[in-house]
């Protein structure tokens, strides 16, 4: 086995203004995207299916045979552990199991490795563990497969968990930013925003007291309500990291198609918009866990809602695909002029005043 | 928390946008001097709705912004130190000063934490007696009190490990200087109104009555900022020049005496640098003699820090309202949010920054 060699390494990214990984690299915005692109997706190129990777969607879709196999990993890793409403067990679950959900399968089967802390208290991890029992049961998803790492004290958070998972996708369903179309209408499962808010209200040194639950869950029995019943879906995401600006600013580009939301339309609760001005924080922004951004044929659009709207009174439709300005998305705001809704650079900073 | 859609209810905004246009009969240049304003004003489109002859210039008022590149520096040499937990609220961690921004320094394993209360930062310096724990006090009068409050409690406490990083700045003087430069364009003042909730208004009579400009403290949601302009431009058209406050529900004429109080305690006036703008005399505040010992460019020597900045960035235009800042060269280019060139494509509330997330369009169209 060669020695790697750091000499003669040159790095393929033009790494502007960072010769080192900073935490927005992990965010889901701009300096996310750009290190997919030009560092990962160069550094598994030239495999047979490596064009999948290209796709970069939330699951990949693999063409076994006649079977379409959705496949998805991610990694979980928030801080603090425990919020209002989960903690990074549940989180674990359902992140993987929407993934699945909004690529069009059915999941099935999921891994979990944990790298653990030494010194992580057993009970805390017993508690993450049953919850992620209790989520994957709920999702009528099976854990099959695991792996477990121990790093010294001090190189961990407690516990880090990722989740891997596969599905089969629905027979004849393609999804996709290709099958995006003008006139297409852009539904919201239900209020957003709480996910994000919920853990910023408990994170040391920005503790805020409220009543503000985050909005982990499964997606996948909605999305199997909404495809069961014919409606002519073309795309979904669910609005994690970066929340539903980075997923719909994606999707443009994507597409190569504009977007158009009405802002007063993009629900949001009473407490988390409150939190949110006195943070300084952009609802629009914020991550969200439990809820689909799903983009449908305009005839189908109120059939939609109100299949999401049974199930969340709160879902709405927010905004439509449209012609003009491609890859831009455009928000009209509540007292009647227009803003461009940009892909967040990184984390939201909470302003000063 | 109220008040967000009552005061961004349409229906209102269009009666007093068709009030602004019937008052206006000729071109007038109002500045709204907060950052906090720019941001309503360009995030909800409301200068797009505007007459034409209405133009609004976006002025200083963003304490992100206009922190001297040597402050940020300085800053940044403090926080590498193996020593220091370096606490700060979140829009300055991005802030490019020479080289690296505090999340550089932070990735190269320097403790850099963001706080939302300053006091928050005191906490952690009693948590970690070991540490020198330094909170970076930027802000105009509104952050003020807060940051005055660390200090006070330090030495109280006799908190020998916390310090403050003190480039504090004042909205009078920035004013005063605006109506002294030959080349200002601007016929009434937007005054930040949380500004005037801590400080009161009898600053501004003074200024009010030499420059017979109309200064009108104005609040931050999209109805304050309407009522604020129609009251700018009211005066404007009937010829008057009057101290006015659209943002009663805040704003009292004489301020928050305990708030002014703490603030006195702690601090003295001095002579300070805006960034893009050049030194301001009597703009800015210190500590004063009895908390000299809390001050962190003294205790960590990096006062022979100095630095310029980019010549390429005309931030200083865009903060003096002479230039808009997709008029810049450099815009979208050289300077985008990504790698910004200065201060005011950092912060969100930034003037170049609001009109590269919200006016792209404009520039790539």
């Amino acid at each position: 086995m060669t020695q790697p060699n750091f000499d003669s390494w040159s790095c393929p990214m033009p790494l502007r203004d960072h010769s080192a990984i900073v935490m927005g690299h992990g965010a889901g915005g701009r300096l996310s995207g750009e290190l997919v692109e030009h560092l990962f997706v160069p550094a598994f190129a030239g495999t047979e299916l490596a064009g999948v990777l290209q796709q970069l969607g939330d699951a990949a879709v693999l063409d076994l045979g006649g079977t379409r196999i959705a496949m998805t990993t991610d990694s979980y890793v928030v801080r603090p552990r425990f919020f209002p409403g989960g903690n990074v067990g549940d989180l674990a679950i359902n992140g993987t199991v929407n993934d699945l959900a909004v690529s069009g399968a059915v999941p099935l089967a999921l891994s979990v490795g944990l790298i653990l802390e030494e010194g992580m208290p057993l009970d805390e991890l017993g508690v993450i563990t049953e919850t992620m029992g209790e989520a994957a049961r709920a999702a009528g998803v099976s854990v099959v497969t695991g792996d477990t790492k121990v790093v010294d004290a001090g190189s961990g958070d407690g516990v880090y968990i990722n989740t891997a998972g596969v599905g089969v996708v629905r027979p004849g369903l393609l999804l996709g930013p290709q099958y995006v179309e003008p006139g297409d209408k852009i539904l919201i499962s239900g209020p957003i925003a709480a996910h994000g808010i919920a853990v910023l209200s408990v994170r040391d040194g920005l503790e805020f007291g409220s009543d503000i639950v985050s909005d982990t869950a499964p997606l996948n029995r909605i999305i199997r309500e909404v495809l069961d019943a014919g409606i002519q879906v073309s795309m979904m995401r669910d609005p994690t990291r970066g929340g539903v600006a980075a997923t719909l600013n994606e999707i443009a580009h994507a597409s190569g198609h504009g977007i158009v939301i009405t802002e007063r339309a993009v629900p949001v609760a009473d407490d988390v918009r409150a939190a949110c001005a006195f943070l300084g924080l952009d609802p629009l922004l914020v991550a969200n866990e439990g809820r689909v951004v799903m983009f449908v044929r305009p005839d189908d659009a109120d059939h939609a809602l109100q299949i999401l709207g049974d199930d969340n009174p709160g879902a709405a439709i927010i905004g439509s695909v449209v012609a003009d300005h491609p890859g831009v998305v455009v928000a009209r705001t509540g007292i009647g002029g227009t803003r461009v809704v940009d892909l967040p650079l990184a984390e939201q900073l909470p302003r000063i005043c | 928390m109220k008040y967000l859609d009552e005061f961004g209810d349409a229906d209102l905004a269009r009666k007093l946008l068709d009030d602004i246009a019937e008052t206006t009969t000729q071109p007038w240049a109002l500045m709204e001097v907060c950052g906090g304003q720019t941001h309503t004003i360009i995030r909800n489109g409301i200068d797009q709705l505007l007459p034409d002859e209405v133009e609004l210039i976006h002025g200083p008022g963003c304490p992100v912004c206009v922190t001297p590149l040597e402050t940020i520096d300085r800053a940044l040499a403090i926080a590498a130190r193996p020593d220091v937990i370096f606490c700060s609220f979140g829009d300055m961690i991005r802030v490019p000063g020479s080289t690296d921004d505090l999340l550089c320094i932070k990735s190269r394993g320097g403790d850099i934490r963001i706080v939302y209360s300053p006091l928050d930062a005191v906490r952690i310096a009693q948590q970690n007696p070991e540490k020198q724990v330094v909170f970076f006090g930027v802000g105009f009068e509104t952050t003020a009190p807060a940051n005055a409050m660390t200090v006070k409690l330090a030495k109280q406490q006799n908190l020998a490990n916390f310090s403050l990083l003190v480039s504090h700045v004042l909205v009078p003087p920035a004013i005063r200087a605006i109506m002294d430069s030959p080349t200002s364009r601007v016929q009434g003042f937007l005054a930040a109104g949380h500004v005037c909730t801590v400080m009161g208004l009898s600053e501004y009579e003074p200024l009010v009555e030499q420059y017979q400009v109309p200064i009108v403290a104005t609040g931050f949601e999209p109805l304050d900022v309407l009522e604020g302009i129609r009251r700018v431009v009211t005066q404007l058209e009937a010829g008057r020049a009057e101290l006015d406050n659209a943002y009663p529900r805040a704003v009292t004429p004489e301020g928050n005496p305990v708030a002014q109080g703490v603030v006195r305690e702690v601090f003295e006036t001095c002579d300070r640098s805006w960034r893009g703008i050049g030194m301001i005399p009597q703009s800015g505040w210190r500590l004063n003699a009895d908390y000299a010992d809390f001050d962190a460019e003294r205790r960590f020597d990096v006062l022979d820090i100095m630095t310029t900045e980019s010549s390429l960035c005309r931030s200083g235009e865009v903060l003096q309202g002479l230039l808009k800042p997709n008029q810049c060269a450099a815009f979208g280019k050289e300077c985008t949010p990504r790698s910004p060139l200065g201060a005011p494509m950092v912060s969100s509330e930034g003037a170049c920054a609001a009109y590269y997330q919200f006016r792209r369009l404009e520039v790539t169209a």
